[in-house]
């Protein structure tokens, strides 16, 4: 995994996260997914699992607890698919 | 935002969906009739709102063994199963869950909340994991997040998802739990057990079945979903509840596996409570003699529910994919659907309202929960009004 990688996890995310978004809030590696986005905990779930079919990795939803920015999100995605 | 203003911005998040003076949600039953009456204010309902399955909650057997008890041994246990709590009828109950499902053992628990906790967390701990329906209930969820273990879920009864999950997993498989529910409480749906069978056993997982609806319900003796596929031996752990089919509250555990025993001694949800009452104990026994010999119920049960999933079909509404005791018109949005269970309550029928994030795919659901003691009018008379506020929805 590279930095380019990285880069590509985090467009990926903040395209996803627009797609279920209710808010016309920019999104940026520092939004708050839930308090910023508005997305509800089923919606958020959800969206892992389409995370997970993309990357080929398995994202307890436990790990979740740590996240509440995009990059936290991103960071997490990044550790999983490093070590897969 | 400190923590009394995050329950302020939860509460403004569920006026958006409820307006003051809606009280959907907690409404306050003033007085119960029957099994499928009651008042709300001063309107007299009918009651579709319950898990009254077989409609026993006023069954004179039931009532009679809670009074002896009462009088026998008092209000409550007052104490835990690990330590006073564990009277002759909750070992008697346990031995009879266990013969009814044909099983080694049985536990018991105080509700069915914390069967699914008890269960869940006592199997399974950090490094393990949990790979559960996406739809599961909260108790499901909850237990999961309880024991620690890695949590997976799989799209809503679909096998096909679950497998690539599984697949992901590697070597993980061989401390994994696979949790499915006999039928489904949103939808009604139930679970596609055979398939799932097959992928535990090719996997070599273990298989947590939670029957809480399908209790009572479905198979000749009402054992649920695995009396109706035939696959009671290859379930490794059943859990379930008393509060629906069997008309208390409390819970259960079943299994073939002599680990389940130990639970006893590592299930905080199991040991950190008090048992069920004595009253409790014994209605649930007599409601579960009453259950097994209840073909008679089921057959009136599963006629009152086609009839009502058929007349609401017919006239257009969107339903769950199978014809059962909860039937849910699904509604695009918070308002139809609140619009449509005013109307309902207006005509004297109460039904459930359930909202996102509760409801499945970001719809809302007006369900019902039809039960054998409706009677073939009250059913009609439910499916009439429903049909003359179709345009509501539409």
């Amino acid at each position: 995994m590279t930095e380019n990688n990285y880069n590509e996890i985090m467009k990926l995310l903040c395209d996803r996260l627009e797609g279920v978004s209710n808010s016309n809030v920019q999104i940026t590696s520092e939004t708050n997914i839930i308090s910023q986005l508005s997305i509800d905990s089923i919606k958020l779930l959800n969206l892992i699992m389409e995370i997970e079919d993309t990357f080929d990795i398995s994202i307890p939803i436990n790990a979740l607890t740590d996240v509440q920015t995009v990059r936290e999100l991103a960071d997490l995605v990044y550790k999983i698919k490093s070590a897969s | 935002m400190n923590l009394l203003e995050k329950l302020d911005a939860s509460a403004a998040a569920r006026k958006a969906l409820l307006p003051d003076g809606v009280g959907a949600f907690g409404i306050p039953i003033e007085e119960v009739y029957s099994a499928t009456e009651a008042r709300i204010g001063d309107r007299r309902v009918l009651l579709l709102g319950t898990n009254n399955y077989l409609g026993l909650t006023f069954a004179p057997e039931c009532i009679r063994a809670a009074h002896e008890a009462i009088d026998k041994e008092g209000t409550g246990t007052t104490g835990s199963r690990m330590a006073n709590g564990s009277y002759f009828g909750h070992r008697s109950l346990e031995r009879e869950f266990a013969d009814f499902y044909q099983c080694d053992s049985a536990i018991v628990f105080t509700t069915g909340y914390q069967a699914n906790l008890g269960t869940i967390s006592g199997l399974v701990g950090p490094g393990d994991t949990v790979l559960i329906d996406g739809d599961s209930h909260a108790s499901i969820y909850d237990g999961c997040v309880l024991s620690g273990a890695d949590i997976i879920r799989f799209k809503h009864n679909d096998t096909i998802d679950m497998e690539k999950r599984l697949r992901r997993l590697g070597d993980r498989v061989e401390t994994t739990l696979i949790i499915a529910e006999g039928i489904y409480s949103m939808l009604g749906d139930q679970a596609p057990l055979a398939d799932i069978v097959k992928l535990k056993n090719a996997y070599g997982c273990i298989l947590l079945l939670d029957e809480a609806h399908s209790l009572g319900v479905l198979g000749e003796t009402g054992q649920g979903l695995v009396e109706t596929t035939g696959l009671l031996k290859e379930v490794d752990f059943i859990t379930g509840t008393f509060s629906k089919s069997l008309c208390s509250i409390g819970g259960y555990c079943v299994s073939n596996h002599p680990q389940l025993e130990q639970l006893r001694y590592v299930s905080h949800p199991y040991i950190f409570t008090a048992s069920p009452s004595p009253a409790t104990i014994a209605s649930t026994r007599a409601a579960l003699e009453l259950l097994r010999k209840g073909s008679h119920l089921r057959k009136q049960l599963w006629q009152n529910c086609t009839q009502l999933y058929t007349q609401l079909k017919e006239v257009g509404y969107l339903l769950g994919p199978h014809p059962g005791p909860v039937i849910a018109a699904i509604v695009d949005t918070p308002r139809q659907a609140l619009l449509l269970w005013q109307n309902l309550l207006e005509h004297n029928i109460y039904v459930n309202l359930i909202l996102p994030p509760a409801a499945p795919e970001g719809k809302s659901l007006v369900r019902c929960s039809v039960n054998a003691a409706h009677t073939t009018e009250q059913i009609k008379y439910v499916g009439d009004t429903f049909c003359k506020l179709r345009s509501l929805v539409c």
